[in-house]
């Protein structure tokens, strides 16, 4: 059980993703959580043992270190990745509920829904819409704020996102001002700064997949209010609802059997 | 045999759950799982190593970490991960012998043996109340051996054969209690869907 598992439980999601959102997975996992796994966890593997305070005083340096680092910078990072990655999967729970109402019509034997076999079901893309809309659009938010806090409270606690070479405690029971010094503090930063950049560019792909969806949104709304300007005689509104249903059921059935006229 | 194993029993579990179960699953695998391989084993790696003592004598470091640490917590978060999946086997279990009958008798006697009704209720609803049974055991156990969730930096020690009351650090405290209090509220929000899928099926 590790990130190879998280990676098994979103490759689901990223049948039913935007191509943003395909794009965003994949920087998740190949400039996030393979950096952080196969580098990062390297360059802060020994940060406490190579943390040294000028000092023989026992128990000094476990104080300082305590002090300056309430939270690993690599703790935070598993931290922000399992969040940010949590979202999706309200999207993976809907797609599982909708095909499992599929099956369950498919069981009752509805002539609605003509599938081959259960297996058709399992392989099928739905499209974002309806109340799918709604789940994949507050994942992303939901993904956006997660990204953001984890930025801010990264900034908050290090006072920013250089780590310095030399801190100086005097916390009790250091006997006085004592000078530390921190392991490996360039490359750190330099690993703290790439974490940060990819973060923004996630956060800019986020919006970016908020923007498109929103306009897919309103496009669709206006299409639709458009179609019934143009057509208020009675008849076309059946006509309509009659188009809107196959479009519904094709949308739906990939192989249908029974034909529509329209 | 590893972690893999469990992710594998409760995927397998996953299929005769009821929705809030699936959200159950999925909390623990990432909430709880997760976190705990990927970020708190580390913490706890080198405790004892990192755990100092302001004084040379041989024997008096060992002694006292043996006594403010009867076990460590990492031990009792893994006992806790895997003593709470186990009652899912319950489910499981009664899956099996229910598929076992229907194919020895070859005949149908069941809706569909995955379906939550009659006596798989029962087994369903038991597994249910001991998962959180164990999780408050746990929590009851974690609050009673270290006195609350809180980490100190320094503990008096005077056991022999310490010469007399030496102070001792602990390291990372601050990161340890972050990730108690983490365990916490994951746990807690696992007996409050426990809870909500117990009352879910009683009352449907």
């Amino acid at each position: 059980m590790d990130w190879g598992a998280l990676h098994t439980i979103l490759g689901g999601v990223n049948k039913h993703s935007t191509s943003i959102g395909k794009i965003w997975l994949t920087v998740l996992f190949i400039f996030r959580i393979m950096i952080l796994v196969v580098a990062a966890e390297k360059v802060w593997g020994d940060e406490q043992d190579d943390f040294i305070c000028n000092t023989l005083q026992p128990g000094c340096k476990n104080v300082c270190y305590d002090h300056f680092f309430p939270i690993s910078h690599i703790r935070l990072w598993a931290l922000q990745l399992i969040f940010v990655s949590t979202p999706a999967l309200l999207v993976a729970m809907h797609v599982a509920y909708r095909r499992h109402e599929k099956k369950r019509q498919f069981r009752k034997g509805d002539e609605k829904c003509e599938f081959k076999d259960v297996e058709e079901i399992r392989r099928q893309r739905f499209h974002i819409e309806g109340t799918l809309w709604w789940t994949y659009t507050s994942s992303i938010f939901f993904r956006l704020v997660f990204e953001a806090v984890f930025m801010y409270a990264f900034y908050f606690m290090y006072d920013g996102f250089q780590m310095p070479r030399l801190m100086k405690c005097n916390a009790w029971p250091c006997p006085n001002t004592v000078d530390c010094f921190v392991s490996r503090p360039t490359e750190k930063t330099v690993f703290t700064i790439f974490m940060i950049a990819v973060s923004s560019i996630c956060i800019l792909l986020n919006v970016a997949e908020l923007c498109y969806l929103l306009t897919k949104f309103f496009l669709r709304k206006s299409r639709k209010a458009g179609n019934s300007k143009h057509h208020p005689n009675h008849e076309n509104k059946e006509e309509t609802k009659q188009n809107e249903m196959n479009e519904l059921i094709s949308d739906t059935c990939q192989n249908t059997v029974i034909g529509f006229s329209s | 045999m590893s972690w893999a194993f469990l992710r594998d029993l409760l995927s397998g579990v996953n299929k005769y759950s009821t929705g809030i179960g699936r959200i159950w699953v999925a909390v623990v695998f990432l909430f709880r799982l997760l976190v705990y391989i990927v970020a708190a084993e580390n913490i706890w790696k080198y405790e004892h190593d990192e755990f100092e003592c302001n004084i040379k004598q041989p024997g008096c470091e060992n002694v006292c970490f043996d006594h403010f640490f009867p076990v460590s917590h990492i031990r009792l978060w893994a006992l806790q991960l895997i003593m709470v999946s186990t009652p899912s086997l319950l489910v499981v279990f009664h899956v099996a012998y229910r598929k076992n009958r229907e194919k020895h008798l070859s005949q149908k006697l069941y809706r569909s043996p995955g379906e939550i009704d009659g006596g798989l209720l029962w087994t369903y609803l038991t597994s249910l109340v001991l998962k959180t049974a164990i999780e408050i055991v746990f929590l009851v156990l974690f609050y009673k051996l270290y006195n609350g969730f809180e980490v100190p930096r320094l503990v008096k020690c005077d056991i022999r054969p310490c010469p007399n009351t030496v102070d001792c650090f602990i390291s990372k405290p601050t990161e340890k209690m972050i990730f108690l209090y983490f365990l916490l509220g994951t746990s807690c929000l696992c007996i409050a869907l426990n809870l909500s899928e117990f009352s879910y099926l009683i009352f449907k």
